[in-house]
């Protein structure tokens, strides 16, 4: 079957995201839908829900992809703030690189940036696996909640603040850990866990023991006189 | 206090219960953290009173002649606005905060008399959805349990900038409530002491709010109201940025609302009295000619019809309540008053909902103490109070000549006190002097 074509030069975004939302893209046929000409649109691709692919030919704006269910999403270019935000399933692939947020709160799915993202990658996550290709910008991972974040370059300041029972693996070097975020024992386990996120986003190859496991020193979770001096 | 010897003085300044604060804070190392909203004097609803009709204005026939109660929300953009019969609706409370059976009550109570309810911190149960006609989603900066499916499910979205409570703040749950259940559906360990973000993490300020708005309009379709919901500060300028951002429906939380966990410190010394936002908030819609056509709702402290007129005169288009619901469900219930004393409150007094162990099985995870609760009474306790309240704004409406709740107007209204004058921008009764607009 041949993909769907939607230009987004002369098609008003309303009508893609309506047909993308059509009752018969359920699995039964798994179809190829293109967008092209996006031209940083917002909000391209939002809320889909059926297994159907969706190659975006170029570079988007805000929340591209947000809330995707099942749906595997490819954009070839950059992507705005807020991409695949809170995320349940599905893949979203950004060729280029990411502005902030990227991931944010997403539940579930994968998400893969081949190049940087910026600041606030995978805030306050919630069980999405995310690997970046290059690195991430500050405060990535805040609050993160459940999980994987890898990042294959560096990571800026705060990386982890707060965070909860998500884990980070970073190849390079951190700026800083955010409160309550610390390095961890690499076991066999983590290794395996890496190795399999690597494979799943197409980086395969990287040499493992150069990466380092993060999470939750979990000394915050409780409120305590004691912490104050780390909020 | 004996009030045999009066050569005792209790300082103004240092009174006993700053002492006690004081005591607590030196004992524990830590702030006060307790539910419910401002408990200070402030000006209020009470500093209102209508204007009868007589010779200048008719009045309309009690139990004869109509008043009419019903209200329309989200008609500016969204393909299927909410249309209540009354205008008294429910606030976002979380399931966390309450329990299961105590939102299943709120949803029955709601839907018997034709209004709203609202989910809250913590994602939409089934039990909430099941029970609710009209069921408001709030979108939160934490996101707990958001996802698109329940999205789709829901009747209008609101998302949340902040409440009267504590405007500026994050949610914050303590482990006490941080069920198997809870945990589970706000995706953190069991038993932690959940803070959550004050602000929303993949948008800042309302150009990015307008981008999200229609994000969210995209995901569903255009087809739900959103309604954007802000704690009662900058109200004039943040309703104005609210509408700019595209919302249908803009939520004035005044500080006497409630919460379910926070410091103290913040309740009681943040934000403004809900009678100092409604004109603000009126007047930035009329500014922009978006006065009842993007619809105000108020709340914080409202507690009766009277409450419902006069906010609703004061330009208004619906109200929602919160503390009041959960009074009506059988909070501080005078019959509890021992088990109130034994946790060290009161009937009457009781707003450690944090802790969960509301003896009146509302605002608590304990399956024992959940279990004391009838949600089916609960919520019939509620739609009895639902329909007070409207029955009594009716009352008073008609005595102004109104045949439709939303037809009462600030020239309705005078203020028994200065401060309440100049908030409300009503007249000091028995003068035309409105403080800070002129005239005498």
């Amino acid at each position: 079957m041949d993909p769907l074509i939607f230009d987004l030069s002369t098609t008003p975004l309303r009508e893609v995201n309506a047909a993308l939302h059509a009752a018969d893209l359920d699995g039964e046929i798994v179809r190829e839908i293109v967008i092209d000409k996006p031209a940083g649109a917002h909000s391209v691709a939002v809320g889909l829900d059926a297994p159907v692919k969706v190659s975006v030919e170029g570079h988007v704006g805000y929340y591209a992809a947000g809330m995707n269910q099942q749906a595997e999403v490819v954009i070839a270019g950059n992507a705005g703030t807020g991409v695949a935000e809170n995320m349940m399933s599905g893949t979203v692939v950004v060729r280029g690189n990411a502005s902030q947020s990227a991931g944010a709160t997403a539940h579930g799915g994968l998400l893969v940036i081949e190049g940087d993202a910026a600041a606030r990658c995978g805030i306050s996550m919630k069980g999405v696996d995310i690997v970046v290709g290059g690195n991430v910008g500050h405060s990535s991972a805040f609050m993160a909640q459940a999980g994987r974040l890898v990042v294959r370059g560096d990571a800026g300041e705060g990386l982890g603040d707060s965070i909860y029972e998500t884990r980070i693996y970073v190849r390079g070097t951190v700026a800083s850990l955010g409160a309550d975020c610390v390095a961890k024992e690499m076991r066999a386990e983590h290794l395996e866990e890496l190795a399999g996120l690597l494979k799943a986003a197409g980086f395969e190859g990287d040499d493992l023991s150069a990466y380092t496991r993060y999470g939750s020193a979990r000394s915050l979770y409780h409120f305590h006189v004691d912490n104050t001096g780390a909020y | 206090m004996s009030t045999s010897n009066w050569g005792l003085r209790e300082s103004a300044t240092f009174d006993r219960q700053t002492i006690a604060a004081i005591q607590r804070a030196a004992e524990t190392g830590i702030y006060d953290i307790r539910g419910g909203g401002a408990k200070r004097a402030l000006p209020h609803f009470d500093d209102l009173l209508f204007l009868g009709a007589s010779m200048s204005r008719y009045p309309l026939e009690g139990y004869r002649e109509r008043c009419d109660t019903d209200v329309v929300l989200g008609s500016r953009f969204a393909k299927f606005p909410l249309h209540l019969a009354t205008p008294v609706t429910i606030a976002g409370m979380s399931f966390g905060a309450l329990s299961g059976r105590a939102k299943e009550a709120l949803g029955r109570g709601a839907s018997e008399v034709g209004t709203s309810t609202t989910t809250g911190d913590g994602g939409m149960t089934p039990e909430e959805r099941g029970q609710s006609k009209h069921l408001v989603y709030q979108y939160l900066p934490s996101r707990y349990g958001m996802n698109p499916d329940d999205l789709r499910k829901a009747d209008a979205i609101e998302v949340v900038l902040g409440q009267g409570a504590k405007p500026g703040g994050g949610g914050m749950l303590l482990g006490q409530k941080i069920s198997e259940r809870v945990a589970g559906m706000r995706t953190l360990p069991q038993g932690i002491d959940q803070r959550s973000a004050s602000r929303h993490p993949d948008w800042t300020g309302p150009d990015d709010l307008a981008i999200k708005i229609n994000e969210l309009r995209e995901i569903t379709d255009w087809e739900k109201p959103i309604y954007v919901k802000v704690g009662a500060t900058r109200t004039y300028y943040d309703v104005k940025l609210a509408c700019h951002s595209g919302a249908d429906v803009v939520v004035v939380d005044g500080m006497q609302g409630g919460t379910a966990a926070t410091q103290d410190v913040f309740i009681e010394h943040v934000g403004i009295p809900t009678l100092a936002a409604i004109p603000q908030a009126v007047q930035a819609l009329q500014e922009l000619d978006l006065h009842r056509k993007v619809q105000l709702v108020v709340s914080g402290g409202i507690r009766n019809g009277a409450d419902v007129a006069k906010a609703m005169a004061l330009g208004a288009d619906a109200v929602a309540i919160g503390s009041a619901a959960l009074i009506a469900l059988g909070d501080n219930d005078p019959r509890l008053a021992a088990e109130y004393e034994a946790l060290g409150s009161a009937a009457g007094f009781y707003d450690d909902f944090q802790d969960g162990r509301d003896p009146a099985g509302i605002t608590t995870q304990d399956p024992e103490l959940a279990a004391r609760f009838d949600p089916v009474a609960g919520g019939h306790r509620l739609a009895n109070f639902l329909r007070v309240m409207t029955m009594e704004a009716q009352t008073i409406a008609r005595a102004c000549g109104k045949a439709h709740l939303q037809h009462l107007e600030p020239e309705d209204l005078v203020a028994i006190s200065i401060e309440a004058a100049a908030m409300a921008r009503v007249p000091l009764a028995g003068t035309s002097w409105i403080p800070g607009q002129g005239g005498f």
